[in-house]
């Protein structure tokens, strides 16, 4: 009929290359152009993501963290949609983005100050690893990333911003400006929606009506994509269309990965109060790094030799993460004071020198 | 020398530093063509251009959480909000992130962004176009409040604001757009940014105000010079910095300190100011601080605004009441 647009006429289908059980999906159309080095790149950061966040989940539990917030099950999307980004190119972050700060090589200690309570952005050159501070407020870091993207645009810079959200991000009115703003303004800008399954508790059909969310981009005037997010050769494959699509200056592209937490939203959550057994383990099924594998050993590019490589690698990093964080102490207090304004208000001069008397008389 | 309206001298400082600094940028709904619907951003489109005056979508949150990212880039955005009481749906990126992004990185980031505001009521204006909106981002760490009362105020701050390395919320007293005055451009030896100034000098009493009461509480001091009493008025210009010096000088000399603003009482940065004169100016006091200000009520409709705005009268009843207390 003329002038209706249908619901119910979306494909839900999404975009693969490996199937759970590690084997290819014959004619998947996506190109894949990674090298050798490339797949055990690729592999390395996962272990090495895996790793990292199982140690950043002990820390937790034993009383070294405040909250964790767990990639588990989620490196595919993180890891093979970031390995498109070039050195020049820029990270919004929501709060559980792990893989790709791997990606970037930042040291995860770095980043884990923030969850210890050392220091709200965490402690590391956000310019220089281009990786903008975790944000927590749902889906407000999108604007950043496409005023950000824009500016770049206006300078003539090749340069795309990759910003990650859930898919209960897709519910805030922030993501909605910020692909209106994207789409209205061609701006180089990869929306990467990690579609876990849940908001906290709250399950995907309690957050939209809509059959999927990669539909949404059409209202922005966008390519939307539906991928894998289990699959880190789909979510590469789908993650390089995009990143040339910026690259080419035709603007914005949104991407649902399909994935699923496996860990709590964080450790203060209870994942058993709102989803079963049997559905963790379905998806436990569809791990990401299991497949990943089988295809790796099936080309004869995973040897043992490197598995264990890898594997070691991942043990230090979580021994040397451990290291960093067990017991490192507050920073000096008066810093709260130190980075309010450029210049401080006299009120808060006076206020903070209060505090170091105070602090002396103790 | 030239007579500006503050309309225009808030429109030359735009011009004044797109020229300086090719790194500002104006933002917003109808800033462009139409060249705002206060018209404080005229002509200038047709002068700087599509990419640095730029008509955004209609989407508050939007312009501001854009100039966040603008700015991270290495741009200093300066956002127009239509109307003070269409910020709110900006709140959550002013207040989350605009304030607070330079403490979150220990000042690696820095956010130079200004957000201009035609705020608070007496033009006549439907529901939400009237409201005072100060006391929202004063309680909020991290942001510089500005309010100019008078055009060539309105020119300085406005270019001291866009040159601060800090975030900005610039109110504009939109019922003071239209007043008139006599200077040349660029104004010649400006207050520095964050400086009181005391507007006239007296010795019976303190009037602290602010933005679009300034010149009723002028008014007022004048009528009550005729019946011979001396009000010391003082316009803070900026609220965040808060130059208590500059009011502690003066009570300390007058005894007594009427504070004056057209925002509801409660909660409002006069009762700030008032509390601050109480913990610092006490032994001085001769009586104790009064306030003038809206009601606590929602800002009423046009045809009973008069009657809710603090005008003469009320100010100066309040002058007395110090005075005969």
């Amino acid at each position: 009929m003329k002038g209706l647009v249908d619901p119910a006429t979306v494909s839900t289908e999404m975009a693969q290359v490996l199937r759970p059980d590690g084997t290819i999906v014959p004619d998947h159309g996506l190109d894949l152009d990674l090298k050798e080095d490339d797949h055990k790149e690729l592999y390395r950061v996962m272990i090495l993501t895996r790793l990292v966040d199982r140690e950043s989940t002990n820390l937790q539990r034993q009383g070294e963290l405040g909250v964790y917030t767990p990639s588990l099950g989620q490196e595919a999307s993180q890891i093979g949609v970031g390995y498109n980004l070039q050195p020049q190119d820029w990270v919004f972050p929501s709060y559980r983005e792990l893989g790709i700060a791997m990606l970037r090589k930042i040291n995860p200690a770095d980043i884990l100050h923030l969850f210890r309570g050392t220091w709200h952005g965490g402690l590391y050159d956000y310019r220089a690893v281009r990786f903008a501070p975790y944000s927590v407020p749902i889906a407000t870091q999108t604007l950043h990333a496409v005023g950000f993207a824009t500016g770049a645009k206006f300078d003539g810079e090749n340069l795309v911003a990759l910003t990650c959200f859930g898919d209960g991000g897709t519910s805030e009115g922030d993501f909605h400006e910020a692909m209106n703003f994207a789409g209205v303004w061609k701006a180089p800008v990869v929306f990467l929606c990690q579609n876990n399954g849940y908001a906290i508790s709250v399950p995907l059909a309690k957050q939209t009506a809509a059959p999927t969310l990669h539909v949404r981009a059409l209202g922005y005037g966008m390519p939307g994509y539906r991928v894998d997010g289990n699959d880190v050769l789909a979510c590469y494959a789908i993650g390089k269309l995009a990143f040339a699509h910026a690259r080419s200056g035709k603007g914005p592209t949104f991407i649902e990965a399909m994935t699923y937490r496996r860990g709590p939203h964080s450790t203060a959550d209870d994942p058993t109060r709102y989803r079963s057994d049997e559905e963790l383990k379905e998806w436990e099924a569809r791990d990401p790094v299991a497949r990943y594998e089988v295809y790796l050993e099936s080309e004869g590019i995973l040897t043992e030799a490197f598995k264990q490589q890898c594997a070691d690698e991942g043990k230090q990093a979580a021994s040397a993460l451990r290291a960093s964080i067990v017991g490192a102490g507050p920073l000096e207090p008066t810093l709260m004071f130190d980075h309010v304004y450029d210049e401080m208000p006299p009120t808060l001069a006076r206020e903070r020198a209060k505090f170091v008397r105070d602090r002396e008389g103790e | 020398m030239a007579t500006h309206t503050m309309a225009q001298a808030l429109n030359e400082a735009l011009r004044y530093c797109m020229k300086d600094n090719d790194r500002v940028i104006v933002m917003g709904e109808d800033v462009g063509r139409a060249g705002g619907v206060f018209r404080i951003t005229d002509r200038l489109q047709q002068e700087f251009g599509e990419q640095r005056v730029i008509d955004t979508p209609l989407a508050e949150s939007g312009i501001v959480g854009t100039a966040i990212g603008l700015a991270i880039y290495g741009f200093r955005p300066v956002c127009e909000m239509q109307f003070d009481g269409f910020t709110y749906p900006a709140f959550e990126q002013i207040t989350s992130h605009l304030a607070k992004y330079r403490s979150r990185t220990m000042s690696k980031i820095q956010l130079p962004v200004v957000i201009r505001i035609p705020y608070g009521g007496g033009i006549g204006a439907v529901e939400h176009h009237s409201e005072s909106i100060e006391a929202y981002f004063t309680h909020t760490a991290g942001l510089r409040i500005v309010t100019p009362s008078t055009p060539s105020d309105a020119f300085t701050l406005l270019v001291q604001s866009i040159e601060c390395p800090d975030p900005v919320i610039f109110l504009e007293p939109k019922r003071r757009y239209w007043i008139k005055e006599d200077f040349d451009l660029p104004v010649a030896s400006p207050l520095p940014f964050g400086k009181a100034r005391v507007v006239r000098e007296g010795t019976d009493c303190t009037i602290v105000s602010y933005g679009p009461s300034m010149r009723t509480v002028e008014d007022a001091a004048r009528e009550a010079a005729n019946d011979d009493v001396s009000c010391e008025v003082i316009d803070l210009r900026t609220l965040v910095p808060f130059d208590y010096e500059t009011v502690m000088e003066s009570v300390k000399k007058t005894g007594r300190a009427v504070v004056v603003t057209e925002a509801p009482l409660t909660g409002s940065f006069a009762g700030e100011v008032a509390a601050r004169i109480q913990e610092e100016a006490f032994l001085s006091l001769q009586a104790p601080v009064l306030r003038v200000g809206g009601y606590d009520i929602p800002y009423p409709p046009a045809k009973v605004e008069d009657m809710y705005l603090p005008d003469l009268d009320r100010v100066l009843d309040v002058v007395d009441a110090v005075l005969n207390y």
